[in-house]
């Protein structure tokens, strides 16, 4: 491949001596901006360098130091490497200017900062609770923050062995017992005064009047409504049927994985991911697995390699199914397509369940492998399948689905997404393509042995529902091209570096490994201190980023089609609200 | 807007349709049976599966494939007087590799020295907690813990019956032969190669001296 990448080994911290220092503890990388440069620097970074693309923004509290540190990951969507650099905030005075001015992607993501880490950012448009309520007391992802069900900092728990009394935790904690309200906060006396908020902030921005009758009127389509996905809600500003504006509500379904994930040793957090994105489990467990990988220092075995990214592109194939499938229910094609697709679904449910030993929560790669070869005839069920069965049935769909007239007309030019307004939104995966910008992280970075395939990076140029439609339709042929490499190559081999270990040594650091997944790009951003668990664990959920872009996408559309619009985005809510 | 691809579109509905009574009536032709027997589940799972494709639960079952992971269970070993002997030194590996951490063991001690024996007192594991991702088994030493293949086990009262103590957890090694055929067939071997090597460095160590 012919690429240049400009100066992406070019010093920073020499180009902008007053603003940035390198990091230079051991087993990080990047900067050190100055806080009060931040905002001018990372300008420089998306109007000089062409890093266009925020791909992750997170903090991490580091307790001992009396330090806050908000971690930005940069990319190019023209590929390369990105760059990591950090702004270090005093606990006690937690502020920072925002750079959702800049990044519109840091939104959603300054947000979730400020809801778990008690972090302000200057000039945020709108920085409400993202993920808690309004009852919630503390910041959960500080240090010194203890959930009601807590028992140590870390797991393995001391009551579990040699002496094991059992007790049902829900015993242990009586009900009422183990919620904490912020002071003054009173559950039975309150009532609830959010929602007015969101409405007010809509009819201001509009320049309406909340006492003055107008024509324009509010309605929740949501949280339980049965376009939504899941529990779900979305705020609409309507004038008659049209949607002036629309705000996402969501978090109903939020567990704080990422302090559960931390409370976890580094190998009991594989499960974990599997219940983020619970239709892809396969490739949540590879984007945990590179990251922690890099910190180790480990690479997989071939066999493994090949064995990996054959479960990743079936996975992309069932999310992708599932995702063409159901957006045939939100315009109206009822369950129809939606079990034509699940049909070829359970086949590749299958092989996972033979080879894993359960259909969605596979829990199957390891650190320097996966957990077991692949047992007798499953290579054989999955050449049958590439080969033969999902190419005439992916056939099948398209014609079933492309050239219908009423799907057209549902999806053609209803939620358009522009380019720039992509890579500005972060969105990722089949939107972004759909977008016409030709961003595939399988392409852009390689990870693991990708650059050994052939295939194509699917992209449209209309940005709409049925251009998202139709990209993913191509990345599922493309999945296939992929696949029919790997089986046709797949050396034999071991499956795992080194002897299986329950508890893995990780040197101190930090890593951020990112996979193409099926929605988009999923991130890990993992800080090891050394110990038997992580430090810090984040993970940058594609679906949550996507969602920023949803009011865009929905501005000026009808109301009927905001439902369509948010099935050709593809959410999936364990991983938008974690 | 020409309607072709509506057309085009109720063809395809139209040929499952057709095919859903097709392929019955070709099975009945050849003398196949296609419902509630395990030929019939096979070619309806398979990869040329055509027509009714569906699994009527719980008249039929699928069968599950061996590596199948549900709810964990101790091995027993049968001695030849009826004696069960857990396989189980209650090292605590799988208390501590265990994730939602829904082991619980009591390690027993002898009561004339105080120093612990390997077996365990007591064993329970909350089947509400346990998310069934099968470390426990994975990384036993011993092969002592297994997961079980029995996704049955709804009960009444989940305040009673849902933590399971050594008696509900325990069953023989012939069953888990019997589930897991290939996996017990390698964890013999190696097994016994272990003993031979084992025999072979004692012989080697007599011979020496």
């Amino acid at each position: 491949m012919e690429q240049t990448i400009v100066s992406n080994s070019e010093d920073l911290a020499a180009r902008f001596p007053q603003m940035v220092t390198a990091d230079t503890r051991a087993g990080y990388e990047g900067y050190i901006v100055q806080p009060e440069h931040l905002v001018k620097f990372t300008k420089k970074l998306r109007d000089e360098l062409g890093y266009d693309y925020l791909s992750s923004l997170t903090g991490v509290d580091y307790i001992e130091e009396g330090k806050f540190e908000i971690v930005y990951h940069l990319a190019k969507t023209t590929g390369g490497p990105g760059v990591v650099f950090k702004v270090k905030i005093p606990r006690d005075k937690p502020e920072v200017a925002s750079i959702t001015p800049i990044y519109r992607a840091a939104e959603f993501q300054e947000r979730e900062v400020y809801d778990l880490f008690g972090v302000r950012f200057k000039n945020h448009p709108d920085l409400r609770r993202i993920l808690t309520w309004e009852g919630f007391e503390g910041y959960p992802l500080r240090k010194d923050w203890k959930e009601p069900y807590y028992e140590e900092d870390a797991k393995p728990f001391k009551s579990r062995w040699p002496n094991g009394q059992v007790v049902r935790s829900e015993d242990n904690n009586p009900y009422n017992d183990n919620v904490q309200y912020p002071d003054g906060f009173d559950p039975e006396e309150w009532t609830y005064t959010g929602d007015e908020l969101i409405y007010q902030a809509l009819r201001r921005k509009h320049g309406l009047d909340s006492d003055m009758d107008t024509d324009q009127m509010i309605i929740n389509l949501g949280p339980q409504h049965p376009s939504t996905h899941g529990v779900f809600r979305m705020v609409t500003l309507l004038e008659g049927e049209t949607i002036i504006d629309l705000k996402p509500v969501f978090g109903y379904l939020h567990r704080n994985h990422e302090k559960i994930g931390e409370r976890n040793t580094w190998l009991q957090n594989m499960p974990f991911t599997d219940r983020l994105d619970y239709i892809s489990s396969m490739s949540n467990n590879f984007g945990y697995a590179l990251a922690v990988e890099k910190l180790m220092g480990i690479k997989p075995p071939e066999r493994a390699e090949y064995i990996r990214v054959m479960m990743a592109e079936l996975t992309r194939i069932v999310s992708h199914l599932i995702s063409i499938g159901f957006l045939g229910n939100d315009v109206g094609v009822f369950f129809t397509q939606v079990l034509y697709c699940l049909e070829e679904r359970e086949l590749i449910l299958d092989i996972f369940e033979a080879v894993s030993g359960s259909r969605m929560m596979c829990n199957y790669f390891r650190f320097g492998g996966v957990a077991r070869d692949l047992p007798e005839g499953v290579l054989d069920k999955v050449k049958d399948l590439v080969f033969n069965r999902l190419p005439r049935k992916i056939d099948d769909l398209d014609r079933y689905v492309t050239n219908n007239e009423i799907f057209k007309f549902r999806a053609q030019g209803v939620g358009v997404l522009t380019a720039e307004q992509a890579i500005q939104n972060g969105a990722s995966g089949p939107i972004l393509r759909a977008s016409g910008v030709p961003y595939d992280l399988r392409r852009a970075a390689p990870y693991s042995i990708y650059d050994r395939f052939e295939f194509d990076v699917c992209t449209q140029e209309h940005g709409d529902t049925y251009d998202r439609y139709l990209v993913r339709l191509d990345e599922i042929r493309q999945s296939l091209r992929i696949l029919q490499q790997v089986v046709r190559d797949i050396p034999d081999g071991p499956v795992q570096a080194g002897k299986p270990a329950y508890q893995v040594k990780v040197p101190p650091g930090e890593a951020y490994g990112r996979v193409e997944g099926p929605k988009g790009e999923l991130g890990y951003y993992v800080v090891s201190q050394g110990k038997p668990n992580p430090y810090r664990y984040h993970v940058r959920a594609p679906s949550f980023i996507n969602l920023t872009s949803l009011s865009d996408m929905c501005k000026g559309e009808k109301v009927a089609d905001a439902v369509v619009i948010l099935g050709s985005i593809d959410i999936v809510l364990g991983e938008v609200d974690r | 807007m020409d309607g072709k691809g509506i057309i085009r579109s109720l063809g395809v509905a139209l040929k499952h349709f057709v095919d859903s009574y097709v392929v019955d009536i070709q099975a009945r032709l050849s003398g196949r049976k296609r419902y509630y027997t395990p030929e019939g589940i096979k070619e309806r799972s398979s990869a040329d599966m055509r027509g009714i494709v569906t699994i009527q639960y719980p008249e039929e079952k699928l069968p599950v494939p061996e590596e199948f992971r549900y709810i964990p269970f101790l091995l027993y070993e049968e001695g030849e007087d009826g004696k069960q002997e857990l396989r189980c030194t209650s090292c605590g590996i799988c208390a501590k590799v265990c994730p939602p951490q829904c082991i619980w063991i009591q390690r027993t001690t002898d009561p004339n020295t105080g120093r612990p024996v390997p077996a365990p007192a007591a064993f329970y594991i909350d089947v509400d907690i346990c998310m069934n991702c099968g470390f426990c088994a994975e990384y036993c030493p011993f092969d002592a813990i297994k997961m079980d293949h029995d996704y049955e086990i709804a009960s009444y009262d989940r305040s009673k019956e849902h933590i399971f103590d050594l008696n509900r957890l325990a069953k023989p090694v012939s069953y888990y032969a019997e589930i897991r055929p290939t996996n017990y067939a390698r964890e013999e071997a190696a097994r016994q190669a272990e003993l031979e090597a084992k025999a072979a460095r004692k012989a080697g160590a007599a011979s020496a001296r």
